[in-house]
């Protein structure tokens, strides 16, 4: 793929990236966020979380499957931080607009609200993941132990997953497609490689 | 504020409802030439009203001294189009748009149960049965947002008084309609319809429960529970039935749907009570309905500012035991 081509998709990654966070803002704004901003604030961010966090989760498999979208690493990065970004407001709304930047509040509703400690936790799993993001780290690292510690990202993601589950109303099925699409996702990376190590297993000779 | 001074706002000064609606469709104007390349749903509602507010027919109502004074009323278009009626869809914009179907003529309430005579009664003669009174309540979900809402209607206990329950009814239950066929989206979510609530004789006779008609002077709109429903404003909004097709009279406490769901979460009394946690989330506080996102919280009151009027009933009830 030429490099102007990728450039240019970075531009409109980043425009897609950032366009509901822009909604946001502009709803805030002019106070169109609907009957309960303060809700759909903390609803869209955290949806976007889980949605970016699949999505850089997609690629991977994507590449396994057609060597043609190798390139699509190019995007993990981007789509990783973005979901990070987003993870960042959603906490940041509920710091200012559920919890008043009341301390005592936030340190009760971490410890006694599991959907909030569960939530927090899932933040916190992303934090050395942004923070080893760059070039710099990823050298500094070297590529196996940052591969490793960024396996923790599933962690992250399944942490979000039942954040989200243990927020709704019980019997609200609303998270469910997410938990699909993360959950095929998830299985993917065994069910690719044991297909690939099958692969390798059978004798040339005697594949078809 | 509260019951037993006259109320500081006559019924003439309340902002008429299309005052309302034209501020919101001002602002969404404007919102929309901003959002022209996004194609949201809000856009759609400014270019082409689909979703727009009905008009339904006029209620002729009588002011009540039990009403509520002091707060601002919240506006039409945010009580119509911001509710959880989950038959209809599990989104809070879902009723509006899915509630069409809902067939409120004809239309009856059965009385079951203990009663003298079980009867069935017509949705027009319980239009009859009292003058039907404007009475704002706060309204507390038990997702802490808040409404402020001007509901038509009279005490629940004047209708009560017409079902003749026998001396042994301690309890009423409340069933709403249901139907799958009309409300195809009630597999959204995993509850046994139909939909159960329940409240003790004395609380239901309680002169601030409301057996409800209407809102803003007119016929309730489908999404809000029509053609009629109950409203109890002490108590978290999910007691409040909608759509109610049978009223029955029991000796023991019912089941009421979310009870049913989650034992631990949602209890029969559901008072609202900021010093009972719901075990996710605190109720200590709550988001008023319509305000700007940095303006919107507000401390809970207990018995959602009510106490004056049913504190009595619980005297010496374990709160958080009976929540």
């Amino acid at each position: 793929m030429k490099r102007s081509t990728i450039i240019a998709l970075k531009v409109l990654a980043w425009i897609a990236c950032l366009w509901p966070f822009g909604l946001l803002v502009y709803g805030a704004i002019t106070n169109t966020l609907g009957a309960d901003p303060t809700a759909n604030i903390e609803l869209t961010t955290g949806y976007n979380t889980l949605l970016l966090l699949i999505l850089s989760l997609a690629i991977t498999p994507l590449r396994r499957v057609w060597s043609k979208l190798s390139w699509l690493i190019q995007f993990r990065r981007l789509l990783g931080l973005f979901a990070f970004f987003y993870g960042t407001v959603h906490l940041l709304a509920y710091v200012a607009l559920y919890a008043g930047f009341d301390v005592n509040s936030i340190l009760a509703d971490v410890a006694k609200r599991k959907f909030i400690t569960i939530g927090f936790a899932a933040w916190l799993l992303l934090v050395p993941l942004a923070a080893t993001s760059t070039n710099w780290a990823i050298r500094k690292l070297g590529g196996k132990r940052w591969s490793r510690l960024h396996k923790l990202v599933y962690l992250a993601a399944v942490c979000g997953i039942v954040h989200y589950w243990w927020q709704v109303k019980p019997g609200v099925l609303s998270p469910l497609r997410l938990t699909v699409v993360l959950a095929v996702l998830l299985l993917a990376r065994p069910v690719l490689a044991w297909i690939q190590r099958a692969r390798t297993r059978t004798p040339a000779y005697s594949r078809t | 504020m509260l019951i037993g001074k006259p109320p500081d706002i006559p019924s003439s000064a309340i902002t008429p409802k299309d005052r309302y609606l034209n501020r919101r469709r001002f602002m969404k104007g404007a919102a929309a030439l901003g959002v022209a390349a996004a194609g949201s749903a809000r856009m759609l509602d400014v270019i082409s009203p689909g979703t727009a507010v009905k008009a339904g027919a006029k209620l002729e109502t009588v002011r009540s001294p039990l009403s509520t004074s002091g707060e601002q009323l919240t506006s039409y278009e945010d009580i119509t189009h911001y509710n959880n009626f989950y038959e209809f869809g599990v989104n809070k914009d879902d009723p509006a748009k899915n509630a069409g179907g809902l067939p409120t003529r004809p239309w009856t309430v059965k009385v079951t149960g203990l009663v003298q005579q079980p009867k069935t009664f017509d949705i027009d003669t319980l239009l009859k049965l009292r003058p039907l009174e404007e009475r704002v309540y706060r309204h507390r979900c038990v997702e802490a947002w808040s409404m402020v809402i001007p509901w038509v209607g009279y005490s629940l206990s004047e209708f009560i008084k017409q079902c003749d329950p026998l001396s042994n009814a301690k309890y009423v239950q409340f069933l709403s309609y249901y139907n799958s066929k009309v409300e195809k989206w009630s597999g959204e979510s995993t509850i046994f319809w139909p939909y159960s609530e329940g409240l003790r004789m004395d609380e239901a006779m309680n002169p601030l429960a409301l057996l409800t008609f209407g809102l803003y002077g007119e016929v309730l709109p489908n999404q809000d529970g029509a053609p009629v429903r109950i409203v109890l404003p002490w108590k978290y909004g999910f007691k409040s039935a909608k759509s109610i097709v049978e009223v029955k009279f029991l000796e023991k406490q019912p089941s009421t749907t979310w009870h049913e769901m989650a034992p631990d979460e949602y209890g029969f009394y559901s008072n609202v009570n900021p010093t009972v946690d719901h075990p996710r989330w605190s109720q200590k506080t709550e988001r008023r309905v319509g305000m700007p996102f940095y303006a919107q919280r507000r401390a809970t009151l207990m018995f959602n500012g009510y106490s004056d009027q049913v504190a009595s009933l619980y005297t010496g009830m374990n709160l958080r035991k009976y929540y």
